[in-house]
């Protein structure tokens, strides 16, 4: 902390002439850097929406097994949100409890270990994740399909279970596992920035340590939690082949999340389909793409209208 | 301090850099020279990903006899031939025959009557998994029912009739396709669209339908095979060389004639010599209409034919050399016997292949 004051009090100190032109490099530098990436948003959207045109009107044997565009993308987006909404459901208490142990509870040692091994998961490719998760994982998590189906099959998504686990539920299990790293890196990140007069002054006040990190921690960094679910969720929404090896596929709608074979996610469906795909179907495709995009938008901002609703009740 | 650990970094990494380009300058250098010593030039093609174990034993082989260099892209039957159209592919490999208007545009990128020969054969196996169980007798009107979900159990009175003597479990059947778009889910569902009296209402079609409920869409061939080895009371489709390779799988014998045939090279070959021309094509075409309902002693109708393309005349006389050499290796009985050992490919009877080679030696340089 102290090091990184002190250079800025001596610059400010000395005269500003010295350092004015490296300033302006820097700033277009900077500005650059940030104006490419809103190009290549543009550039990626431009695309999608020139090369994906054709699809969304193509004649009807192109949306073979169906016969139109909103039959054929809708439940891949189903899918598609669904997937990543149970990925959310389970990773965010284990992203946010990790975080907090290595932030607030574990021995200094242990949680930098931790926290390298977290980091390092992020480092594992996606189909290496769906190797394990087809092969492997799917077959563990069989018996739990059967448990859910068995005690909340009254619920809708939780009808007939899978033969051997291939199921939208295994699916978003890895998802979770995929998204963990960086909700847990960006939380553990802000966690520790919590300034130590909060925490402080929390236990000062007889706050156990749990209603300190309620109290003091929480608040602090409830922008920054969002910020990291947000990512998480990005990465959920668009995850292609961990999705496509795992899933076992059906063109059929259907909500049963723990079923024999759910419809694939749309970034799964691209990869599953484009290889030998024709023209027509290909730009469907990218038309598939480029309403993924859309989606991850209006979830993204979504998201944030509500947790910034819940910022101003909590401020009133 | 700063400086000097920047220069720490500094130095070893130009060195490694420069070390890295002379070795990578070297590399090419030997490369060229290697390619010097053939007939020289670069074929384009690509196309069906079915053929690709084939076509890198056909390219590894007859790169080594002729030199030269022969890419191979799989990038999907319906991009392949886009690519031969625009003239970007030499030639091109596809798991459908042309469409007429396919035919149309390859006409006048060609100049003439393109050439489309079967190159790639390759019989289907429908393969289960069922412990005690290694083979089953099965008609399409049985296959397709169980793929339709109307036979979901391994005992239904449907498969015992046609099994005496084969103890069959209480087990549910799930059934297996694929969940991307495949030529061998195309032939499949031709199969049991033609053969299975009535039994299959869906068309045949590379994507597997939506009318059918219940089935487990799982990814490319191996996908295929992975569901059903870990999966006890599976049943699905997949090339027959993949399940041979895998080994632990039942395979069910078709019901051909009066007769149940297990999935067979020579079968497949025989019904594809057998099976009528497609109508209306040109005297270079040898597009086929599989016969599925082939009843001769041996047929093995469930089977995936995959094609080549090429022009029969290139205004480069390199190309035309490599194309025609390439293609004449490709139906001869060498390179047939290559693609089945290492594709397990079922080699083109002699006549087909001799008909083949008749229409690519005719491949000129009109320039």
């Amino acid at each position: 902390m102290t090091a990184t004051a002190s250079p800025e009090r001596t610059e400010a100190a000395s005269s500003p002439r010295p350092s004015r032109r490296g300033d302006r490099v820097f700033a277009g530098v900077v500005r650059g850097a940030a104006l490419t990436i809103l190009v290549t948003l543009v550039a990626v959207f431009v695309f999608l929406a020139v090369e994906g045109w054709v699809g969304l009107t193509s004649d009807a044997a192109t949306y073979a097994p169906f016969t139109s565009l909103v039959s054929y993308i809708w439940p891949l987006v189903v899918s598609t949100l669904l997937a990543s909404a149970m990925a959310l459901v389970v990773s965010v208490p284990f992203a946010v409890a990790v975080a907090l142990f290595i932030s607030h509870y574990a021995p200094r040692r242990l949680a930098s270990a931790l926290a390298y091994v977290i980091d390092l998961l992020a480092a594992v490719p996606s189909v290496v994740f769906g190797l394990w998760g087809g092969r492997y994982l799917a077959a563990y998590l069989l018996p739990a399909h059967v448990w859910l189906h068995a005690h909340l099959g009254f619920i809708p998504i939780f009808g007939d279970a899978s033969p051997n686990g291939r199921s939208l539920f295994t699916a978003s299990i890895v998802l979770a596992i995929m998204i963990l790293p960086i909700m847990t890196a960006i939380s553990r990140e802000i966690f520790m920035q919590t300034p130590r007069l909060h925490q402080e002054a929390a236990l000062a006040l007889g706050a156990t340590r749990w209603e300190m990190v309620r109290y003091a921690v929480f608040p602090y960094a409830r922008s920054g939690m969002i910020a990291a679910i947000m990512l998480g969720l990005g990465r959920a929404l668009g995850e292609t082949m961990a999705v496509a090896m795992v899933l076992a596929t059906t063109p059929t709608t259907t909500l049963n999340v723990i079923g024999t074979a759910s419809p694939p996610t749309i970034a799964a469906n691209i990869a599953l389909n484009y290889k030998e795909a024709t023209p027509e179907r290909q730009s469907l495709l990218i038309a598939t793409g480029l309403v993924l995009f859309l989606v991850t938008f209006l979830v993204n901002f979504a998201a944030r209208w509500v947790a910034g609703r819940s910022e101003r009740r909590l401020n009133r | 301090m700063k400086n000097s650990s920047l220069r720490r970094i500094a130095f070893p990494a130009v060195a490694a850099l420069t070390v890295g380009l002379t070795l990578s300058g070297c590399g090419d250098k030997s490369t060229s020279g290697g390619s010097g010593s053939g007939s020289g030039g670069t074929l384009n093609g690509g196309g069906a990903t079915s053929q690709a174990n084939a076509e890198d034993a056909w390219r590894a082989a007859y790169q080594k006899a002729n030199g030269g260099t022969i890419n191979y892209e799989q990038v999907g039957s319906g991009t392949g031939v886009v690519n031969f159209t625009s003239k970007a592919y030499s030639f091109a490999g596809t798991d459908a025959y042309l469409t007429t208007d396919q035919l149309g545009a390859a006409k006048t990128t060609c100049g003439a009557d393109p050439i489309e020969i079967p190159a790639y054969v390759s019989p289907i196996a429908v393969a289960f998994k069922l412990s005690g169980v290694k083979s089953l007798n099965m008609d399409a009107k049985t296959v397709a029912d169980i793929f339709d979900g109307k036979v979901t159990k391994w005992n239904d009175p449907e498969i015992a009739a046609q099994n005496s003597g084969v103890k069959l479990p209480d087990t549910a059947i799930s059934t297996v396709h694929r969940s991307d778009e495949s030529g061998t889910t195309f032939n499949f569902t031709d199969y049991l669209n033609q053969a299975s009296e009535g039994a299959w209402s869906e068309a045949a079609n590379t994507v597997w339908p939506a009318g059918i409920k219940g089935g487990q869409g799982l990814e490319g061939t191996s996908g295929v095979v992975g569901g059903l080895t870990s999966t006890e009371g599976s049943i699905g489709y997949a090339d027959d060389s993949a399940i041979k390779a895998d080994g632990t799988l039942g395979v069910v014998s078709i019901k051909v004639g009066s007769s149940y045939n297990a999935p067979s090279s020579d079968g497949a070959a025989q019904v594809l010599e057998a099976s009528p021309a497609a109508p209306n094509r040109p005297a270079t075409d040898m597009a086929t209409d599989i016969d599925r309902t082939a009843t001769a002693s041996g047929d093995y109708p469930l089977m995936l034919v995959s094609y080549l393309l090429a022009c029969p005349t290139y205004s480069d006389a390199t190309t035309a050399t490599m194309v025609k050499g390439y293609l004449t290796y490709v139906v001869s009985s060498a390179g047939q016997q290559a693609a089945a050992s290492t594709a397990g490919s079922a080699p083109l009877s002699a006549s087909v292949s001799r008909k083949a080679t008749a229409i690519v030696s005719k491949i000129t340089s009109g320039s």
